[in-house]
C-alpha cells in the first residue's frame, strides 16, 4: 500500500501567474508618469492632494471591510490605491483639502462599498467621487489655477477645453496650441494635462494587456469622427478632433477610467457600443452641451448600461445556429 | 504554410521537455493488478471470471452488455484473487478484477492473424476492434466500436487523426508518432474503411516538427495528409480540432458525425492496428509520467490495471514534497487522493506535483479574461454566477452545457475563482433537474 496520499482538487491544476492585485498595480504604475508630471507642473499643491485622496480611500476601504468582517487583505488589492490616485488626478489643482477628502469617502462608501465592493459597483469609484463633488463644490470644482510654469491671470485663467466652450477660441484664434496641450502645459485637472505621460502609462498598459484595447479605440475612433464631421464642415466655428483628443479628460477617461474592468463590459460586442456610446456623449457635451466637459458625464452614463448590454451580447457559442 | 488553430485558447508553460525525448520503455507486470470492469463511456461490463479462476495475458475477463460499453481483458496470467470494487482513478470504487500475476506471460491464443488486414471489411474491422475492447485513448475513453459505427443518415467524408497532445507535460502521444508511425498510419487506414471517409487528415501541433515531418514521409503515397496545427491549448479538443482543420462547426449539442468527420487520437489508431492486424485486445497503454516531484520521468508502456504506486516507483519513487498526484495532464486531468489507484485505458499520464493549492480568491471583476481564453465562445464568469445563485435555467441559455471543462477559463482568471468547478456543479444541477422532469 502506498504511504503517501494527496490533495484532491477539482482540474485545472495550472493556472497563470496574473491575479487581482498585479493588475491593480499594474495600473498603479502606468498612473506613475501622469502623477509625475502633475507634480512637476503644480508642485506642492498636487502631492497635498494625492495624500489626502489616497488616505481617504484607503481610510474608507478599511472601515468598511471591518464593519463588514471582510478578510482585511482586501485593502491591499490596489483597487482603493487607484481610487484615490484617479480622484485626486480629476480634480483642479486649487480645490480645498478638506473636499477632495471628502470626494475620497464617497467616491470609496456610494462608489464602490454599498454595492459590495470590489467587483460588485456599476460605476467608476473615482467618477462618483468628483461627480458628488462637482454638485456639492461647483465652484471650487470648475476654478482653475495655472501651471507653475505658466504665467497668466488667475481671475481669467480657463481650461482650454472652458476657452473653446465659453470664449469662442476657434474663430478668436486663443485656442491652445496642440504641443502644449500634449506635454500638458495648460489648466486644468491635476492628472489629465500632459498627454504624452498618460499616453506613455497607457502603452504600458496596453503592453501588459492590463485594460482591454477595444475600450480606448472604440472612445477615441467615435469622437474623432464625430468632432471631425463637424471641424471639416466648419473649421473655423469647431475645433479639431486632434485638439478633443488631447484636451481635457479624454485620454486619463479612455485609457483609465472607462477601462475599469469592474464598471465596463465583458464580451467583445457590448465593449465597443459602450466605447462608442462613450465617444459620442463626450462629443455630444463638448459640442452642444452646457458643460464645456463631458468625460465623467459620458463614463458614468455608459456604466448604467452595463450588465443590460452584456445581457444582450452573448457571444454566439461554437456550433451555435442563431436565429435569423 | 500557416499553422491552423481555432480562435481564442491558452498557452500554458508546456513542460514536455521533461520527457519528450525520452524513448518507450516497458513497465513489467506488476505482481498484482487491479482491473476495473468500467473504465470506459457507458455501461460497466460484466465480470466473465469468478475468485479462483486461472486467467491468461489478453483473455476477455469482462463483456459490454450493450453497444455503449467496452470489454474488458486481462493483463496478466495468473489467478483472479477477487471480484469486488476497488478504489478507480475517476473516484467512485467500481468493480474490479484483482489478478495475481504468475510471472509467466501466457498469452491467450491471438487465432488466425489477417494476412492483409487491409482487406478486411468495414464490419469485420468494426467486430475486431469491439472484440479487443479498445477505446479512445485521449483521455475520454468513448468506446472506438460505436465512433466506428456512424449513423446511416449521418455520411463521414473524413476522419481527423488526433496527433496535438495539448496538454502540458504528456509526451506519450508525441513518443507514438516517433516510434510507432506506420501504426498510426495504418490503423487510420483502418478507421476510414470502417467509416467509409475518403479523407484522412492526422493533426499535429508545431512544437512537434520531428513528428510532423516523420508522419509526412511515412505517409508520402498513401493520400493521408498531415496537416501542422497551432501549438495552443486546446488545440487537441474535438470540436476546436475539427473547426481549426476543417472550418466546420459541430452544431451545439451535436457529435462530431453530424458534420460528417471521426476524430481519434493517435493511441486510438495504433490500438485500432494493433486489434485489427495483431489480434492483440487493449491491456496495454503508453502514458507519460512527469511533473517536478518525479525523478526520473519516462514515457511508459504499462499494463492495465497496474497500480500508480509500481508505474512511480519505476520512475523513481515519490518525492515527499509531492502533495498532487494527477491522472491525465495538468489542465483535464484528474487529481487522486492515493497512488495505489490502477492505470485504466484513459491513463494518458502520471504527475505528481507540488501546487500552490488555495490561492487567495477575489470578487470576479469582470476582467473578461475568461470570456477571451474560452474555446466554445462562452462567458464562464457569467455562467458561474448563474449557478452561484442558482439561476440555472439561464445558465443554459448561457450555454453551461456546452463547456467542455477544459479550463482555459480558469486558467487565466487573476481572481482565482474555479470556473470550471461551479460549470461542472450547474451542469449537473441541470441534468438532474431535467432527469426529475422526464421521470
Amino acid at each position: 500500500m502506498s504511504s503517501n496520499s494527496f490533495f484532491l482538487k477539482s482540474s485545472p491544476h495550472f493556472r497563470d501567474g496574473d491575479s487581482v492585485p498585479k493588475i491593480m498595480y499594474t495600473v498603479v504604475i502606468a498612473l506613475a508618469p501622469a502623477v509625475a508630471a502633475s507634480v512637476y507642473y503644480f508642485r506642492w499643491r498636487a502631492a497635498a492632494l494625492y495624500i489626502t485622496c489616497l488616505a481617504a480611500c484607503l481610510i474608507t476601504e478599511a472601515l468598511f471591510l471591518k464593519f463588514r468582517k471582510k478578510p482585511m487583505f482586501s485593502l491591499w488589492d490596489g483597487s482603493a490605491v487607484i481610487t484615490g490616485l484617479l480622484l485626486a488626478m480629476v480634480l483642479p489643482p486649487s480645490i480645498a483639502l478638506d473636499s477632495a477628502a471628502i470626494g475620497g469617502v464617497v467616491a470609496i462608501a456610494l462608489g464602490k462599498q454599498v454595492f459590495g465592493g470590489l467587483g460588485y459597483n456599476i460605476f467608476n469609484p473615482a467618477l462618483v467621487g468628483r461627480a458628488f463633488l462637482q454638485t456639492a463644490f461647483p465652484v471650487a470644482m470648475t476654478s482653475w489655477m495655472p501651471t507653475a510654469a505658466l504665467k497668466a491671470d488667475l481671475a481669467t485663467f480657463a481650461t482650454p477645453l472652458g476657452n473653446l466652450k465659453f470664449q469662442d477660441a476657434v474663430s478668436q484664434g486663443t485656442l491652445s496650441p496642440l504641443k502644449d496641450l500634449f506635454v500638458g502645459n495648460v489648466g486644468g485637472c491635476m492628472g489629465e494635462t500632459s498627454a504624452l505621460a498618460l499616453l506613455i502609462g497607457a502603452a504600458f498598459l496596453l503592453y501588459k494587456r492590463a485594460i482591454d484595447w477595444r475600450i480606448p479605440a472604440g472612445i477615441t475612433g467615435t469622437l474623432i469622427v464625430f468632432t471631425g464631421i463637424f471641424w471639416l464642415g466648419a473649421p473655423d466655428r469647431y475645433a479639431s478632433p486632434a485638439f478633443h483628443l488631447l484636451a481635457g479628460g479624454l485620454l486619463i477617461g479612455a485609457f483609465f477610467m472607462a477601462t475599469d474592468m469592474v464598471s465596463s463590459p465583458v464580451t467583445p460586442k457590448a465593449t465597443w457600443i459602450y466605447a462608442a456610446g462613450i465617444g459620442l456623449v463626450i462629443g455630444l457635451i463638448r459640442l452642444f452641451g452646457g458643460f464645456p466637459e463631458g468625460v465623467m458625464y459620458a463614463i458614468l452614463f455608459m456604466n448604467t448600461f452595463v450588465p443590460l448590454l452584456n445581457r444582450f451580447t452573448r457571444p454566439r457559442i461554437l456550433g451555435e445556429r442563431r436565429a435569423p | 504554410m500557416r499553422a491552423k488553430t481555432f480562435p481564442r485558447g491558452i498557452h500554458p508553460p508546456e513542460f514536455k521537455s521533461l520527457s519528450e525525448h525520452l524513448a518507450f520503455e516497458t513497465l513489467p507486470a506488476p505482481d498484482k493488478v487491479y482491473i476495473p470492469l468500467h473504465q470506459h463511456f457507458g455501461a460497466p461490463a460484466k465480470s466473465l471470471v469468478n475468485k479462483g479462476d486461472e486467467v491468461l495475458v489478453g483473455q476477455k475477463i469482462g463483456e459490454a452488455p450493450a453497444l455503449f460499453s467496452a470489454d474488458v481483458h486481462s493483463s496478466v496470467s495468473g489467478k483472479v484473487l477477487a471480484v469486488e470494487p476497488y478504489i478507480h482513478p475517476a473516484g467512485r470504487p467500481v468493480l474490479s478484477v484483482a489478478i495475481q500475476n504468475n510471472g509467466e506471460d501466457r498469452r491467450v491464443d491471438p487465432g488466425d492473424i489477417p494476412a492483409d488486414p487491409t482487406a478486411l471489411s468495414a464490419e469485420e474491422i468494426r467486430k475486431k476492434v469491439k472484440e479487443a475492447g479498445v477505446v479512445g485513448m485521449g483521455g475520454a475513453a468513448f468506446p472506438t466500436a460505436v465512433k466506428l459505427s456512424p449513423p446511416k443518415d449521418k455520411p463521414i467524408d473524413t476522419v481527423i487523426i488526433n496527433g496535438c497532445e495539448c496538454e502540458p507535460v504528456l509526451t506519450a502521444d508525441h513518443r507514438l508518432m516517433l516510434e510507432f508511425p506506420e501504426d498510426i498510419i495504418n490503423g487510420a487506414l483502418l478507421v476510414r474503411k470502417a467509416t467509409g471517409a475518403a479523407r484522412i487528415i492526422i493533426g499535429v501541433e508545431n512544437n512537434k516538427k520531428d513528428a510532423l515531418d516523420l508522419l509526412r514521409k511515412k505517409a508520402a503515397g498513401t493520400g493521408i495528409e498531415v496537416e501542422t496545427v497551432k501549438t495552443k491549448y486546446p488545440q487537441g479538443a474535438e470540436k476546436n480540432l475539427i473547426s481549426a482543420i476543417l472550418k466546420r462547426e459541430v452544431p451545439k449539442g451535436g457529435l462530431p458525425f453530424d458534420v460528417g468527420v471521426v476524430v481519434q487520437n493517435v493511441a486510438t489508431a495504433k490500438a485500432v492496428w494493433d486489434a485489427v492486424a495483431r489480434n492483440l485486445p487493449l491491456y496495454e497503454r503508453p502514458l507519460t509520467v512527469s511533473g517536478p516531484m518525479v525523478t526520473t520521468p519516462k514515457n511508459l508502456i504499462v499494463r492495465i490495471g497496474t497500480p500508480f504506486q509500481a508505474v512511480l516507483d519505476s520512475c523513481g519513487g515519490i518525492n515527499g514534497e509531492a502533495d498532487t498526484l494527477i491522472m491525465g495532464g495538468p489542465m483535464m486531468g484528474l487529481s487522486q487522493w492515493t497512488a495505489d489507484v490502477p492505470v485504466i485505458k484513459g491513463t494518458s499520464g502520471i504527475l505528481l506535483w507540488k501546487m500552490d493549492r488555495s490561492p487567495r480568491e477575489y470578487a470576479c471583476i469582470r476582467c473578461s479574461r475568461c470570456v477571451d481564453h474560452c474555446p466554445m465562445g462562452l462567458v464562464p464568469t457569467q455562467i458561474m454566477k448563474l449557478v452561484k445563485y442558482d439561476h440555472l435555467e439561464k445558465a443554459e441559455t448561457w450555454g453551461a452545457q456546452d463547456c467542455v471543462e477544459c479550463g482555459s477559463c480558469q486558467y487565466g482568471c487573476p481572481a482565482k475563482i474555479p470556473l470550471v468547478h461551479w460549470i461542472r456543479l450547474g451542469k449537473n444541477k441541470i441534468i438532474s433537474i431535467k432527469k426529475k422532469k422526464s421521470a
